[in-house]
């Protein structure tokens, strides 16, 4: 026992007599950590979703056109600016905007015609920044909405669309291609068309061929009235990929003690593997988990990051987060052969981790085959059981499985390191 | 088992504590020790010569416990070391080549940390750290960090580290390499004062006049083989027609060759 804690003291002691190291190694995931949060954070204290830039340029003018800007700007997840077609193509290129929407001219009168006819449709011209698909889809859908909305308001109730309907049934006769009977159904149906709109846009006709839907947004979080505090996550996944940093400088402690003939000694003193593994594990744990615990600390103290699902339930994923970081250090040691050139290793090991982990950038963007695949990638377990004890607000249970994983890590960890650990010192 | 140390007034010049048998180590299709035996007294200091990858250190390592053997026995006062917390290894103290110590650490600290290794109890900690600090001549410095040490002192602290858990046979692979003649000249005295205390000293050196000076017995080594082991004056009688005064260097290398090896 005496020689497990005298190693364990000293792991503390070197860490904490580098004060340099000691502020680096709590202040970089803090400021991380910040950087990332405020890029997710939004309006402060709104629960508004972020909206899509979008430049629309309207080289029609027409009814329908300024209807679909009109639109445009009423919609709550766009924030839609009127541009000339030059600077919006630049704009997009610059990428100070994702997409642009170009309404070329003649596209009313096109538009409605192809409503009531089978003829040319017109096109509407998406500009759009190829490094921001998914922006592009969800302008696609929305443009789609308001583009139907505005042509089955002007073919139903506006002047456009009166003469459209008159033009329709005088090309009826003529539609040689019809049968007699389908002639006099289209007939009953533009007439009943152009009794509705020569009632002038009556109240009731207005708003036909809406979207048959509104969409009230709720953010699920931890409940009622509270925010999604996009600073939980990101403390939790850059926390998660400084403690497997720090777990990388675990291993490279021992691989480095390795080199200055420090093993030398503890192999030749009566002392188990056990104890000489087990007390770098030890401080290890303590030291990563004080580093998680100080960045959570400076979270919940500046950016009102809380602890909304159990506290217990914290207490054991951060405990289990900080363990698995020691045995995947003491792991490094055990496969490493020179400090210089397993950190290399390491690191990229690290940076695959917390980016499948989710720790970077939501996993959902990920295809579904690799979204799978990620459950074996124990940074995500750790990154989700954070997640779920904090801005998710869930309880306990929510916190067992994460546990139990990063615990099952651990042991994978710490049995490969018994393992392939390089006892002989020649 | 009896591990309890004797006292050491009672030693005897004679007494064998160490006795290494067909010690024999492969790495692959290397062999690096092979069928190697010798015996090591108390108040003796036996020099283990050899060019490099002769097996000098996989020797040495084999003793303290860091390789386990291929095939042969370590035994100290008749008991056979065996497995990493064998209580057998309290009685051997290794001086690593390295300079194995925490730089970041104040000396005392260091000591601690190798006595606590040793199941030391603080109070006799204490007691030995006092007096293996004052034996190397760093009392004085027992609260300074190791970064702030010249490189004889590190030595002297490395040699101090060897020797906390007061054990009867102490491994010393090349303690002066890269030290100052006064440093150098410090740590030999300390070693005669152990011999005369009656510790049993394996010294390895590439440092012929050394081993000259210091030791009562010399192996010499090579390809993973014991050449020779006899007291210098043995060595020379071999040498038909060597004069007394026949240089160890010369003997050594008149049984090792003159290729070079690395």
């Amino acid at each position: 026992m005496g020689a497990y804690v005298a190693l364990v003291r000293k792991d503390l002691q070197i860490f904490f007599g580098d004060r340099r190291a000691v502020i680096l190694t709590l202040a970089v995931p803090i400021a991380i950590a910040s950087f990332f949060g405020s890029i997710f954070a939004g309006v402060p204290g709104s629960d508004e979703p972020a909206k899509i830039a979008v430049v629309v340029v309207d080289e029609d003018g027409s009814t329908i056109s300024r209807a679909i800007v009109d639109g445009m700007q009423k919609d709550a997840a766009l924030a839609v600016t009127a541009e000339p077609l030059t600077q919006a193509r630049a704009a997009v290129q610059a990428g100070t905007i994702a997409v642009a929407v170009v309404i070329p001219s003649g596209f009313g009168e096109a538009a409605g015609r192809a409503f009531l006819a089978r003829t040319t449709r017109p096109e509407v011209a998406v500009l759009f920044d190829p490094s921001r698909a998914a922006e592009v889809s969800m302008v696609r859908g929305m443009l789609t909405g308001h583009v139907m909305e505005a042509v089955g308001a002007e073919v139903f109730a506006g002047p456009q669309g009166r003469a459209l309907v008159d033009e329709s049934l005088k090309n009826l006769e003529s539609a040689s291609a019809l049968s007699g009977s389908e002639r006099e159904i289209l007939r009953t149906l533009l007439q009943s068309v152009q009794q509705l709109n020569q009632t002038g846009g009556a109240a009731g006709t207005q708003g036909l061929m809406t979207v048959p839907y509104t969409v009230k947004e709720d953010a699920v979080t931890s409940g009622a009235n509270v925010a999604y505090n996009s600073y939980a996550h990101a403390f939790a996944g850059m926390g998660v990929q400084f403690l497997l940093f720090a777990g990388i400088d675990l291993g490279m402690g021992i691989l480095l003690e390795r080199e200055r003939g420090l093993w030398k000694r503890f192999r030749s003193a009566p002392v188990s593997r056990f104890t000489m593994l087990g007390a770098r594990a030890t401080s290890g744990t303590v030291l990563t988990l004080l580093a998680l615990l100080v960045s959570f600390g400076f979270a919940m103290a500046v950016f009102g990051v809380r602890i909304e699902g159990s506290i217990a339930g914290f207490a054991l994923v951060a405990l289990a987060c900080a363990i698995m970081a020691a045995t995947f250090g003491l792991l490094v040691s055990a496969l490493g052969r020179t400090a210089a050139a397993t950190r290399r290793v390491a690191t990229f090991a690290v940076l695959v981790m917390v980016m499948l982990g989710g720790a970077w950038v939501p996993s959902f963007i990920f295809p579904a085959w690799l979204q799978r695949v990620t459950v074996v990638i124990p940074a995500r377990w750790a990154v989700d059981g954070l997640d779920a004890m904090t801005w998710r607000g869930l309880g306990l249970q929510a916190a067992l499985m994460p546990t139990f994983v990063m615990l099952l890590f651990s042991a994978v960890f710490g049995a490969l390191t018994l393992w392939k650990f390089r006892w002989e010192e020649a | 088992m009896n591990l309890a140390r004797p006292p050491l007034v009672s030693w005897e010049a004679g007494d064998t504590v160490l006795v290494i048998s067909e010690l024999r180590k492969a790495y692959g299709s290397i062999v690096a020790v092979n069928g190697v035996s010798f015996s090591l007294e108390r108040g003796q200091l036996l020099g283990l010569l050899g060019p490099n990858g002769a097996g000098k250190s996989t020797t040495v390592s084999m003793i303290a416990g860091l390789v386990t053997p291929d095939h042969g026995t370590v035994t100290i006062d008749g008991v056979r070391l065996s497995g990493d917390t064998d209580p057998v290894k309290r009685r051997i103290g290794l001086v690593p080549q390295d300079l194995a110590l925490y730089d970041e650490l104040p000396a005392k600290a260091n000591l601690q940390l190798f006595g606590s290794l040793y199941g030391l109890s603080s109070k006799a900690l204490e007691g030995s750290i006092a007096r293996v600090l004052a034996l190397v001549g760093l009392a004085d410095r027992a609260h300074d960090k190791v970064k702030t040490f010249s490189g004889g002192m590190k030595r002297r602290l490395n040699l101090a580290a060897g020797l906390l858990h007061d054990p009867d046979i102490l491994l010393l692979d090349e303690p002066t390499v890269g030290v100052d003649p006064q440093s150098r000249n410090a740590i030999f005295e300390n070693l005669e004062q152990l011999k005369a205390s009656g510790k049993a000293l394996l010294y390895t050196t590439h440092y012929m006049e050394e081993a000259e000076r210091l030791a009562d017995r010399i192996v010499v080594m090579d390809h993973g083989r014991v050449l020779a082991d006899d007291t210098l004056g043995g060595l020379r009688a071999r040498r038909a027609g060597a004069a007394d005064g026949a240089s160890l260097e010369s003997l050594f290398l008149e049984l090792t060759g003159r290729s070079l090896r690395d």
